[in-house]
This record gives C-alpha cells, structure tokens and sequence, in this order.
C-alpha cells in the first residue's frame, strides 16, 4: 500500500465519526442550541459600569478662553482622554468609526462671540453608543463640565439650565442606547468562546478516556488528519449557534445588522477556528476530560471579564487591557460590534481581524507539536 | 503457511517507564505464516512489547523490524499493513456495527468502501445487526468485532492482545477457529493471552517474565525445558496430603485439578521419596504423571525470571 502524507479519506473518517457521536450525544446537542437562547434571554439585562478616560478628540473651529476652559475641564475630568484637538471633522468621524475615539466634540465657527451675544450656540457632542454603558456616564459629566467652564469666564447671559449653551448630542450607531444591542454581538462571542472550546476540550480527552485514542493512534492516520477531522465538525456546529443566536437576537432584540453578513460570517469562521484550535490544545495537554473542563473554565473567565464583554475594555487599567489583547475574544467583538452596529464592513474590521488570524496561527503550531504522536 | 520470511524481528528491545525496565532487551522473531502465543502474568510486559512493535510506544534501547520496515523510524509503514486489536475494546460504543467498520475503511482508505464493510460484516454474520450501536453488542461478539475491524484491510501481520479476556468458551474457541483460518490465508499472529488453551492453540509460544523471554519454543519443547516432572495422586483426603506435599523437599507444586493431585518437582527422585513418605497409610494411589504447560507456568511465575531461556531452536 502506498503510504499518502495527507489524506482525506482519513480526515473524513474522523469528521464523519464525530458529527455521529456528536449527533447522538443528545444532551451535548441539546446545549449547543439551548444555551445561547438561554444566555441571549439572561444577559439581556445590562451590565453597568462607569469607565472613565475615554478617548475623545475635539473639533475646535473656534479657539477662544471659553473653549480652552472646556477643554482644559474635559481634561481634568476623569472621564475624557482627549486625544487630539486639531483634527478636522472627516478625521474626527474616521477616528470614532474605527474606535480610537469614544467622543467627538465639536465646536462651532463663532462660538464665542455666538456665546457673549447670548445666542446660544451648540456644541455638538456625538457618541459611540455601541456600547452604551460606556459612553452615558461621560454624557453627563460633559453637562456639567460646559457649564462649570461658561461660568469662569463669566460670559453669556448664563441661563440656569444650558449655560448659555445649547448641547446636542448624538448617540452614534445605536441611537436609543439599547444596551442589548451591545449585549448580543457579545454574547455571540462569548457563547462561541465557550462552547467551541469546551466541545473541542473534550474531543481528544474523551478518546483516551475511553481507550479509543489506543485503536486510533494504531492506524496510519497522521497528526494533523486527526486534528483537522476533529476541529471541522465543531467549526460546523460553531456556526449553528450563530444562526441560533442571529435569529433569536433579530427576533427578541431587535438587533439590527448594519454591515455585510458575509464580512461577520468570515470574522466569525475566523474566530471560531481560533477557539476550536485553542479547545483541541487544551485537549492534547489534559489528561482527562475533567481537567480540559477546567481548562476552559479558567480561559473562559479572563476571556469574559477582559474582552470588553462584561465590562468595557477603556474602562480598565493598562495590564488589563494588555492581557485582553491576547484574547480572541476581545478583537472578536470589536470587530463585531463594527459590523453589526456600525455598518463597517470587511476593509474597516482587517485591524481586528488580523491579531485573531496571527492567535489563531500560533495555536495551530502549539497544538500540532503537543499532539502525542505515541502513547509515552 | 510457515515459511522462512521474519515478519517480526526485534533485538535487545527494551523500555523503560520513568525509570523502571518494563522490557528488558528482549529478542524474538515471528515468521510469515506463524501463530506465536506471547504469555506471562499481568505486568510482565507483553502489551508494552506489542505497542512498541506497532509504533505506540518508542522504544528506549535495541532495534527491530516489523514487516521489514524499522520499528523506530517506519512505524507509519508499519500502521498501515497492521491489525491491532487492543486489550480494551475501542472502537466506538456510539457507532454502530458499520458506522465502526465505515470508519476504519475511511481511515485505510479501502474502495470501494461499501463493499469492503458488506464483506466484513458477512463474514462476521453481523449484517442483520449492523445499525446496532456496538456498545450494546455482548464482550463475545464486540470481540468478533473488534478482530473483524483490525483485518478488514487485509494486514500481514495481526496483533491481538488479550483478545479473549473475559469471553465465554464457546466464542473463545469460535475465536481461534478464525484465527487459524486467517494463519491459513497467510496472516501472521502475534497473540497474548494467559489462557494455558489458547497456548497450546500457538504454532509457538514465548513466555515473558518481568520484561524477559524466559521460554520459547513449541508447547512440548517449553514442556521438556522445564525439567519437570511429575505425579498423579488418586484417593485419600487430598487436600491433607496437598498441604503436607508442600512443605516436603523436592515438591514445588501440588495442585488438585478435580480428582487428581498434580505433584511437580524438578528431581524425580526426591519427588518420588516425597510423594511415597507422604501418602504411606492414606490410602492414596501414585502414579507417573505427564508434566502440562500450566505446571511450567507456575514455575515459571514462581521464579520470576530465574529459569533458563532454552527451548530448542533459536528463534
């Protein structure tokens, strides 16, 4: 018999194999459409929380004692970073739509002699409300701050409510701040992270568990047959949670999909093949299926908490931010939460996409060398 | 169907687990055609000799060859014209019958499949059965499996470890019926058991003990190496004469296989003397007895390695 270094009768044994014993393992099954819907309904609430140093850049047409007030207060507050203050307004709009900017504030042509006049002019305040969580706390710091800097320089005709100053605000892209519409593309990417991960833990752990890795390793099927047959089928069930969790979100949230589906669907096979590979890791290093559970549980829980998931990635501190890089999940939902709410489409998210094919790339390498090629 | 060709041919083979020899530079040769019995107790190293000739464990010293191909760096090679049958059952209990054997053809990537698994299955007489989930199938029959599943690509060399642990004997003997008619074919088996039945149903059989081939050679010839002798004591309160036989010079065994005490010592005449002394006034009857390869075996595990590795021909 000729000997063949790659095979695909032998990775679709094993794929077939597992899509069987996936399809009667029931309970398993079961999980996989049920807990998303499940999550879906429990997160639905939000999740609260007040970061501060957002990254804010100002459109400054008028540069008068009144505006560098505000600024100088906006700088002081702790709720604002400002970033840059001579841009222009297109530069601005790019900085908010890629999410280098939670805030732009512009200030109008004339504004200060609009101000002493007692005209009321406005200062456009405009939000990156993906995250509405995030950005209302500095909403209303910002209120109080223009105020605070009106009354200084003790101009304008300092009506008690605006200042002599009329604030429009724009929430961007999720106009009525619904914090489900954040809540959902998170969700997404948790509900992958999570049971991609587990699914896959399991899949060698449960061989040698069972005494069946013995009879597999005693074929000729090589190392990365096995795995590739392994981690398709789970790639595959990855995406029937999708659909489950697009449709109940469209259905019960309401959430819009503002970008191209197939720009999130190729994020999303990225991602989850980064999950699935990192899962099968996990289960070459485990020595039972207990542990590759544990496994999951302790990536699973930075993964939530430092993702920009459960709290808002500008609101925490730098080593945080730091390890949330290293996350799938993390460029997961910015990406995301682009194509979903803000329209973006494939070119905008290649900043976010990129970091996940390079994590997904090293835990490929990872996972082929732990692989045991015998039963030593 | 014995001819001169070694399919297995391994020298000083040897391995160690976190310090410990579990096999300790063994030597055997396995020719075409041959049904070689690998026997010793549990934990002597027989699964660990067959994983390292099939490339499931790397050896730690020595060389080999199995169907010609290095053990060490060919052992993909030697995968494909391979059957394994592990001690554990492990194919899949969530498979059925053919969903099993639709696996394993994929894997040997056999065409046309279908035909390939309708064969197996016929052979097996399981084709009534085949979407059964073979984890509901009785330990006979997940055995038939089991070896039906590790020849359906046609090996030249069988490896069977254990196969009849815990089988009844009307499926054990149907079992070896099979084996025999696949030695017939050409197929060459190499088999552990620590049946004294299956032993004698080997062309040859090579006894490990503590990681070392102690015996080897044709059940006669392990019988006659051993140098033992022994007698067959009939009548008389045998379980007395037993207990009191075992504290007696010259007498390392006395077992009662139902009727008959098998008295076994390596020095006929002491035996003799023993044997006489004891049973004088018992009412007891002695006679020459022949020596079976289950006595030897007692012996053998009684001495834990110390018996000389003889047996006629080198092998």
């Amino acid at each position: 018999m000729r000997y063949r270094r790659f095979s695909g009768s032998r990775i679709t044994a094993v794929m077939a194999k597992e899509v069987i014993q996936m399809r009667r393992d029931h309970l398993t099954f079961a999980m996989i459409i049920g807990v998303p819907i499940l999550q879906l309904i429990l997160f639905g609430y939000a999740i609260n929380t007040d970061p501060r140093q957002l990254p804010t850049v100002v459109v400054a047409a008028d540069a008068g004692p009144v505006t560098r007030s505000l600024m100088a207060a906006m700088d002081t507050s702790d709720y604002f970073a400002i970033a840059d203050r001579a841009v222009d307004e297109p530069t601005a709009e790019r900085l908010i739509a890629r999410g280098e900017a939670a805030f732009i504030v512009t200030i109008p042509d004339h504004f200060e002699r609009d101000l002493v006049r007692g005209e009321r002019p406005q200062i456009l305040v405009q939000a990156d409300a993906t995250d509405p969580a995030a950005t209302s706390g500095g909403l209303n710091a910002l209120t109080t701050l223009i105020e605070r800097a009106i009354a200084r320089n003790g101009t304008g005709s300092g009506t008690p409510d605006g200042g002599g100053v009329e604030l429009v605000l724009h929430r961007l892209y999720n106009p009525e701040g619904i914090t489900a519409h954040n809540i959902v593309p998170g969700l997404l990417g948790t509900i992958l992270t999570m049971t991609t991960i587990l699914m896959t833990g399991l899949a060698l752990t449960r061989e040698v568990e069972r005494g069946t890795i013995e009879n597999l390793m005693a074929t000729p099927a090589r190392p990365h047959e096995i795995m590739l047959g392994k981690i398709v089928p789970y790639i595959g069930f990855g995406f029937l949670q999708v659909a489950v969790i697009l449709i109940a979100a469209a259905l019960l949230f309401a959430v819009p999909l503002e970008g191209p589906l197939l720009a999130l669907l190729t994020v999303t096979l990225i991602f989850i093949a980064a999950n699935v590979t990192l899962g099968y890791t996990f289960s070459t290093i485990a020595r039972n299926q207990m542990q590759a559970m544990q496994m999951t549980f302790f990536f699973f829980l930075p993964s939530i908490l430092l993702s920009g998931f459960m709290f808002p990635y500008r609101g925490m501190p730098g080593w945080a931010q730091a390890l949330g890089e290293v996350i799938p999940l993390t460029h997961f939902l910015r990406a995301v939460r682009a194509i979903m709410l803000k329209g973006s489409g494939m070119v905008e998210v290649i900043p976010h996409v990129w970091p996940l094919a390079v994590i997904l790339a090293l835990i490929s390498v990872v996972a082929l060398a732990r692989y045991r090629r015998t039963l030593d | 169907m014995v001819n001169g060709e070694p399919i297995i041919d391994i020298r000083g083979l040897t391995k160690r687990f976190s310090g410990r020899t579990v096999v300790d530079a063994i030597d055997m040769t396995v020719r075409q055609g041959e049904i070689v019995g690998f026997l010793g107790p549990n934990g002597s190293g027989k699964t660990t000799t067959i994983r390292m000739i099939c490339g499931l464990l790397r050896p730690d010293g020595g060389t080999g060859t199995c169907l010609g191909y290095d053990i060490a760096r060919e052992s993909h090679l030697i995968k494909l014209n391979v059957g394994y049958m592990t001690q554990r059952f492990s194919l899949y209990e969530d498979l059925t019958i053919r969903e099993n054997l639709d696996f394993v053809g994929r894997l040997y990537e056999l065409e046309p499949r279908a035909d390939f698994v309708d064969a197996a299955l016929d052979r097996l007489g399981l084709t009534g059965r085949q979407h059964q989930l073979a984890g509901t199938l009785s330990g006979g029959w997940k055995q038939r499996l089991a070896l039906a599943a590790s020849v359906m690509h046609r090996p030249k060399l069988l490896l069977l470890d254990e196969p009849t642990a815990g089988v009844d004997p009307k499926a054990r003997r149907e079992f070896w019926d099979e084996i025999h008619d696949l030695a017939g074919e050409g197929l060459t088996v190499l088999v552990s058991t620590h049946y004294m039945d299956e032993a004698e149903r080997c062309h040859r059989i090579v006894y490990i003990s503590y990681g070392t081939i102690v015996a080897r050679g044709t059940v006669p010839e392990v019988v006659a190496a051993s140098g033992l002798h022994t007698i067959i004591i009939r009548g008389g309160d045998q379980a007395t004469i037993a207990r009191r036989l075992r504290d007696r010079a010259g007498i390392e065994q006395a077992a009662i296989f139902g009727n008959d005490l098998h008295v076994v010592g390596a020095d006929p005449v002491v035996l003799e003397t023993s044997v006489a002394a004891t049973i004088a006034g018992t009412g007891a009857t002695a006679e020459t007895g022949e020596t079976i390869l289950e006595d030897v075996f007692i012996r053998l595990m009684n001495d834990g390695g110390a018996a000389p590795d003889n047996g006629g021909q080198p092998t």
